[in-house]
């Protein structure tokens, strides 16, 4: 049975230099569409119609896009005539969009923050990227962060999935439990907009229609440095990507 | 130690002609029409209601089919449900009975066969349409303390989009207590645990002190009414929410999905097309049982072989990412073949990455058949042997550990896997480490069929046109990394769905697992949960 130590032993150190620095390694994140200048106005509108989401919004020649919306079917990318432009990092991590100003952390919970996690009707991915940040390539305990078993002594609550109505009670009892420091992050597309489910009987269209939400990862799935640099953002160690996001609808 | 099967289970299968004459005689007059088609090598149109036990036991129990599944259509002035069966190594069976709308009561077939129970359950929750000596029903989709009986989400009447805020909800309900001991009691675990990384669901752990002796799993938290949603959507939009309802085999059950709408249409998809949704189902496949085996290694706490594994998960989830610009495959199948093409550079890096990928698994398993304290923690724990397994018609890895041979990809092929030579390994011990042995096969066979696929890559385009213009109805079958998935569609002339069925190898196999988990230390749970590696969301919807 010793084997194993040498086995671990021989393997190194396997986990990314992220955030100290960039993690360029290919397939750690998928990229996802960012706004974009077309040459023709009908090309744009092309862009705007392929979207099954509304994520993307054509005004003239130029189409924005709403990240959370985005479900990642990449028809904008490899069905279209002149495809949209790519964005290919991972530090995604933006306020919501009800203009609400939401505050890292103070510095006491820079070096040790618990997370508490939720799955609210979630189909796997985003859970499955959270449970990535454990493994020795993000090790996410290196920096400090700790999943934690219970709503007492957690101090973020990231919640994924678009919240089913069965899930609506248990989330709601988890968040009441916890310490009121608390901040709440939705992961992934369906936590801050509903993604392909939308609003139904059964599903509430995001976690904002059940909590006050303090951050939203976009990405469907975000990868696990997307997730990691939300909670550099909440432990406030590092900076949002854009002080608003692009508003809902209208550019 | 593992033993590879022939394809086909069981040596009493007769041949369809034998069938139809058997069924002819021994329930003629019963059997209103019997008839073959493009969608089931037969279908059975049942006139008595009296005869749907009697026949279910006999295609199931004396023919040695499988259980598929059953399905509830309601149609404008009648209702048509649909048993599906399947012949190993010929074809699905449909055993179809229509009745008008008021009658909302069937005889029950669970007496017969045991796996039909939660199908049983969920339409009578969902359509409201209740089977006559069926042992429990009530509380199962739609759970009892934030929802009344009576609400039937799944009729046509019931409007999808409008919220359900008046509940007249039962506050005594209480979850039912099997063991009656003195002293019993029974310990709640979930919906929220593990630190919430587990998927929601909940369990009774009912037992007397050290022991558990039974545990019951209570499922369906995320169910996000998938099939009701996708009414009135495009089969496109559809197609959105078959690839994202359980996004840890999004690939298999797309392809599932693609292969229901391309049978309505009658159209095929191209053999370049299939050949490269056999490497993405089987890169899904091996990634998958990657993970698997990583949270087995993490169930019994051995923490550098977890770590190993779960870097093989990583590294063909970046691969997956690389290679198709999505980690979990999403956005690649479409009806008609596949949005995208790839280029021989593309699966050359791929391939590597595979081989590698392979290889670590190998080493791997070696090590830990040399690690006694690990074995001891799998090796007779959660047990299903063999005949449980054919009763509940377990499937996938959990099947095949307990000598169920099925595996739909060799006995009802789909997408050109007649054509590729490949073993299914298959156990007859049924306990946790017959499970990971399974995965470890299972994961050199994936392996070997992306090697043949992408060695005989043909040219030639990846998709066909893809239109709609007739009323039709399908089923669509993969052997997702988890077991049998089945996809029902029917769509209106104009392509909109009409009715999507999805029957999930979690949904089959989760009504196995209080099996696994009769009388065991406390301890030995998430070892147990672990080999059974079911998804709550793939079988939730």
């Amino acid at each position: 049975m010793s084997f194993w130590f040498w086995h671990g032993l021989r393997k190194g150190i396997q986990s990314t230099r992220y955030p100290a620095r960039a993690e360029n390694t290919p397939g750690v994140s998928p990229g996802r569409p960012v706004n974009t200048d077309f040459s023709t106005v009908e090309e744009a509108q092309l862009a705007a119609e392929i979207c099954p989401t509304d994520a993307i919004v054509a005004h003239g020649k130029s189409t924005y896009v709403n990240p959370g919306k985005c479900v990642h079917c990449q028809l904008c990318l490899h069905s279209l005539q002149s495809p949209m432009n790519w964005e290919t990092g991972y530090e995604w991590t933006r306020l919501p969009a009800d203009g609400k100003e939401a505050l890292p952390f103070p510095a006491s919970f820079a070096k040790s923050m618990h997370i508490m996690v939720v799955d609210a009707g979630d189909c796997g991915a985003c859970l499955h990227e959270v449970k990535q940040l454990n493994n020795p390539l993000y090790n996410m305990h290196r920096l400090g962060f700790f999943l934690t078993a219970t709503p007492r002594t957690a101090d973020l609550l990231l919640v994924v999935g678009p919240v089913s109505e069965n899930m609506r009670g248990p989330l709601l009892k988890t968040w009441e439990a916890m310490p009121t420091t608390r901040k709440v992050m939705a992961v992934g597309g369906c936590a801050i907009a509903g993604g392909v489910f939308g609003k139904s009987f059964m599903c509430a269209c995001g976690v904002s229609a059940v909590l006050p939400v303090d951050f939203e990862v976009p990405g469907n799935p975000p990868p696990p440095l997307a997730i990691l640099h939300g909670l550099l953002v909440v432990a406030g160690r590092k900076s949002l990507n854009s002080p608003r996001p692009i508003s809902e609808g209208r550019p | 130690m593992a033993t590879h099967s022939s394809p086909i289970a069981g040596g009493n299968i007769a041949g369809l002609a034998d069938l139809t004459g058997m069924i002819v005689e021994r329930f003629g007059d019963q059997v209103a029409q019997l008839r073959a088609g493009a969608n089931f090598i037969l279908t059975l149109s049942v006139g008595q209601p009296s005869a749907l036990p009697t026949l279910a036991q006999f295609l199931f129990w004396e023919h040695g089919c499988l259980f598929g599944g059953i399905t509830a259509e309601e149609h404008s002035n009648h209702w048509q449900i649909h048993y599906t069966f399947l012949l190993p190594g010929s074809g699905w069976i449909d055993v179809e009975f229509s009745m008008a709308l008021e009658t909302k009561t069937l005889p029950s077939i669970v007496t017969e066969v045991h796996a039909a129970d939660w199908h049983e359950r969920e339409i009578e929750d969902l359509f409201g349409i209740h089977f006559e000596n069926h042992p429990r029903l009530g509380d199962f989709v739609l759970h009892d303390q934030i929802w009344h009986e009576g609400i039937d989400p799944m009729r046509k009447t019931f409007s999808a989009e409008r919220p359900q805020l008046e509940r007249k909800v039962d506050l005594e309900w209480q979850p039912l207590l099997v063991v009656g001991d003195p002293g019993s009691f029974a310990m709640p675990v979930g919906p929220v645990y593990e630190g919430g990384i587990g998927e929601s669901l909940h369990f009774l752990l009912e037992t007397v002190g050290e022991d558990v002796i039974r545990a019951a799993p209570r499922l369906f938290y995320n169910y996000r009414a998938v099939e009701k949603i996708a009414e009135g959507r495009s089969i496109p939009d559809a197609l959105l929410l078959a690839e994202r309802f359980a996004a840890t085999s999004a690939f298999a059950h797309s392809l599932a999905f693609c292969l229901a709408a391309e049978r309505i249409a009658a159209v095929e998809a191209p053999p370049r097309a299939a050949a490269l949704r056999v490497l993405l189902a089987e890169l899904e496949r091996l990634r998958h049982h990657a993970g698997a085996i990583a949270a087995i290694c993490e169930s019994t706490a051995l923490a550098v072989a977890a770590a190993q594994a779960s870097i093989i998960e990583e590294q063909l989830l970046r691969a997956s990412c690389v290679f198709t610009d999505h980690r979990y495959l999403f956005g690649l199948n479409t009806p008609g073949g596949l949005n995208r093409d790839f280029e021989l550079e593309q699966c050359k890096t791929l391939l590597a990455t595979v081989d590698k990928a392979e290889s670590d698994l190998r080493i791997l398993e070696r090590r830990l058949r040399l690690s006694s304290s690990f074995l001891d923690r799998l090796e007779d724990v959660g047990v299903v042997i063999g005949e449980s397994a054919r009763d509940l018609n377990l499937v996938g890895p959990i099947g095949r550990a307990s000598a169920q041979h099925c595996d739909l990809r060799r006995a009802c092929s789909y997408s050109g896997y007649g054509r590729l030579a490949f073993d299914v390994p298959c156990e007859t011990e049924g306990d946790g480490y017959a499970r990971l042995r399974i995965l470890f096969a299972e994961a050199t066979q994936s392996a070997r069929l992306i090697h043949q696929v992408a060695d005989t890559l043909e040219g030639g385009p990846v998709r066909v046109a893809y239109e709609v213009n007739h009323a039709g109805a399908a089923l669509g079958w993969t052997e997702a990394p988890r077991g049998a998935a089945l996809h029902w569609l029917r769509v209106d002339e104009r392509g909109i769905v009409e009715r999507y069925r999805a029957i999930t190898p979690s949904f089959n196999n989760w009504l196995g697992f209080h099996v696994a988990a009769e009388n065991f230390a406390f301890q030995d749970f998430p070892i147990i949960l672990a080999t059974f590696g079911l998804s709550a969301t793939e079988c939730d919807r």
